[in-house]
């Protein structure tokens, strides 16, 4: 290479296949020697749009959230203050902090055991044309309008609607009303009623787990299911000590989307369910009507914080090799 | 002992699975031809064409519908730019904070919307910025970026380098082997990649309800009609044909990337 001659011929070569075209040309060269600058040309663009509008944002929010409300005049004091992270700890605010947080692990809980045997069956059964059923078939309700999916349950959890009709049609109007006089779950209807939201939050969250299980679940190989049967193990046990240890990352990183996406979620309880407040009712009602930013602001810290504990402790299960 | 038969019990459970999935977004379709305009009542008392043309003839609804197309068009080619100057960066280069910047692109789509939403709407408090068509495509361009990104990345890994090699070799300078080699290859990627992000724009409501101020996108109108119904057929028919309408992308996107290893749309 550091033959004089070479290089000459090189040089040559390079400016002959240049021909005309000058500045193009020249700018290419530059950045085929200097990659890093390709790079940071490549990089620049979105790292400014992400950092500036994104990462801005953010900071944004948690400055605000050090910031308080004057009482008397309504208006955002913006001094350093803790005083408004000492507002949310009050009893009512904790309540909603809770009501949150138990309904995403009750609902994470419930889509992973309805999500896998869906899971289950398109990783090692479904083959050719069932496969793309099985493909489609979860894709197309997760891409499809999430506001048509709520409205489609306020139409079936309506008092006139669907389900209660069913019910009239086999006789068990009297069980449904039973179950909702329950205290904690039941309410004036279905659609009002706790029991309601936690159906729809299932439901709308639902693809989100079947997809990060599915994946996992093909990872497993045939082989070592035969393994296990050949060493005597009967199906469940198989299951049990073969199958769920290798798609549990699948299940925790479906869990970080339904966790999560509940945490956040202020428009499904707001619709469906009763007066009591999510966390995210709780943040659009304070921006909103009430003005207090820093308050809404602290409550958005939350999630971010719970998040923030869920991924730290995901990653340490293995979960991010599976998404 | 190999058993290629799934249990009955397997199967029952995956098929309700499928059809709980399913069935609600059904019973939108038999609701937007019932001739009942007051309640929800099940079964249709009878069928009808008329709200088909009573949403046409809907000033707003054509409104609303305008702006989240513009919203989600200009929100699709930004984030095609930056998803895919980041896939490029990202797919081949090893460098320090590499991690760092991925979890940076996914972040926005990570965190809940609201985060999202309650971030930019301080940031524009703090900085005195009006809402405007703008604000709502900053929000949306922004988590539009890692779904470009995630189609672009998974294409570049799989197309060889050598090709860019060769192309070199063959005489060409870097723009025209992006031009001849490179971009036919991840073209199909680019486009599935887009069809998501405008579906995902088109369809975002959490955020934009944060940095849209007064204007009303399609679900922005969608949701006042949820919160408050007053066109309960009109809202209907909306409701069908936005199912049916971002259908298109989902299955155009699909068939695009259909046979690669890594398929479109996969974690939203």
């Amino acid at each position: 290479m550091s033959t004089p001659g070479l290089s000459a011929e090189t040089e040559a070569s390079r400016a002959s296949r240049r021909g005309g075209e000058g500045l193009g040309a020249r700018l290419s060269d530059l950045l085929w020697r200097r990659p890093a600058l390709l790079l940071a040309l490549l990089l620049g663009p979105p790292l400014l749009w992400l950092g500036v509008v994104y990462l801005g944002s953010l900071f944004a929010l948690l400055a605000q959230s050090f910031f308080s409300i004057d009482e008397f005049t309504g208006q955002i004091r913006r001094e350093f203050t803790l005083k408004t992270y000492g507002e949310l700890l009050t009893p009512a605010n904790l309540d909603i902090i809770r009501r949150t947080v138990q309904t995403a692990a009750l609902v994470t809980v419930t889509a992973a055991v309805i999500a896998f045997p869906i899971a289950y069956y398109a990783a090692r059964y479904a083959r050719g044309r069932w496969k793309a059923v099985f493909y489609l078939g979860v894709m197309l309700p997760l891409w499809s309008s999430y506001l048509v999916k709520v409205y489609s349950w306020k139409l079936i959890l309506a008092k006139e609607g669907i389900l209660n009709w069913a019910f009239g049609k086999l006789g068990l109007t009297w069980a449904l009303e039973a179950y909702l006089s329950l205290p904690g779950v039941g309410g004036n209807s279905l659609s009002t009623s706790p029991t309601g939201t936690f159906l729809v939050f299932v439901y709308v969250w639902l693809p989100f787990m079947i997809l990060p299980i599915q994946a996992s679940l093909e990872r497993v190989p045939a082989s070592m299911l035969e393994a296990s049967g050949d060493l005597g193990a009967r199906p469940a046990q198989t299951f049990r000590h073969v199958i769920l240890p290798l798609a549990f990352p699948g299940v925790i990183a479906g869990s970080i989307f339904t966790f999560s996406l509940t945490l956040g979620d202020y428009i499904i309880p707001q619709i469906i369910g009763t007066s009591a407040r999510f966390i995210g009712q709780a943040v659009y009602q304070h921006q909103g009507t009430a003005g207090n930013i820093p308050l809404a602001a602290a409550f958005a810290v939350v999630p971010i914080a719970i998040m923030g504990l869920y991924l730290w402790w995901a990653k340490r299960r293995g979960a991010f090799d599976a998404l | 002992m190999r058993s290629e038969r799934a249990p009955l019990w397997l199967k029952a459970a995956a098929a309700a699975g499928l059809l709980f999935l399913h069935v609600p977004i059904l019973i939108i379709f038999a609701y937007a031809f019932t001739t009942e305009d007051k309640t929800y009542q099940w079964p249709p008392p009878g069928f009808t064409l008329q709200w088909f043309g009573v949403t046409w003839n809907r000033p707003d609804v054509w409104q609303a519908l305008g702006l989240s197309v513009r919203v989600a068009a200009i929100s699709t080619l930004i984030a095609l730019v930056l998803g895919t100057l980041a896939a490029a960066a990202m797919a081949r280069a090893r460098f320090f904070g590499r991690e760092v910047i991925s979890l940076l692109v996914i972040l926005p789509i990570a965190l809940p919307g609201i985060i999202t939403g309650i971030s930019l709407r301080s940031a524009f408090n703090l900085g005195g910025i009006a809402f405007s068509t703008w604000t709502i495509v900053l929000g949306h361009a922004t988590f539009c970026i890692v779904v470009v990104y995630n189609n672009a990345v998974a294409r570049f890994r799989r197309t060889s380098a050598s090709l860019v090699e060769a192309s070199m070799d063959l005489g060409a300078n870097g723009f025209q082997t992006f031009r001849h080699v490179t971009l036919p290859n991840i073209a199909t990627a680019l486009l599935a990649g887009g069809m998501l992000a405008f579906a995902l724009s088109f369809d975002e409501v959490i955020v934009t309800t944060f940095t849209a101020g007064q204007q009303q996108t399609l679900p922005i109108w969608m949701l006042e009609e949820l919160v408050r119904p007053r066109q309960r057929p009109v809202t209907n028919v909306v409701a069908m044909v936005v199912v049916l309408v971002t259908f298109l992308p989902i299955l155009g996107a699909y068939y695009l990337t259909r046979g690669t290893d890594t398929v479109a749309g996969q974690g939203k």
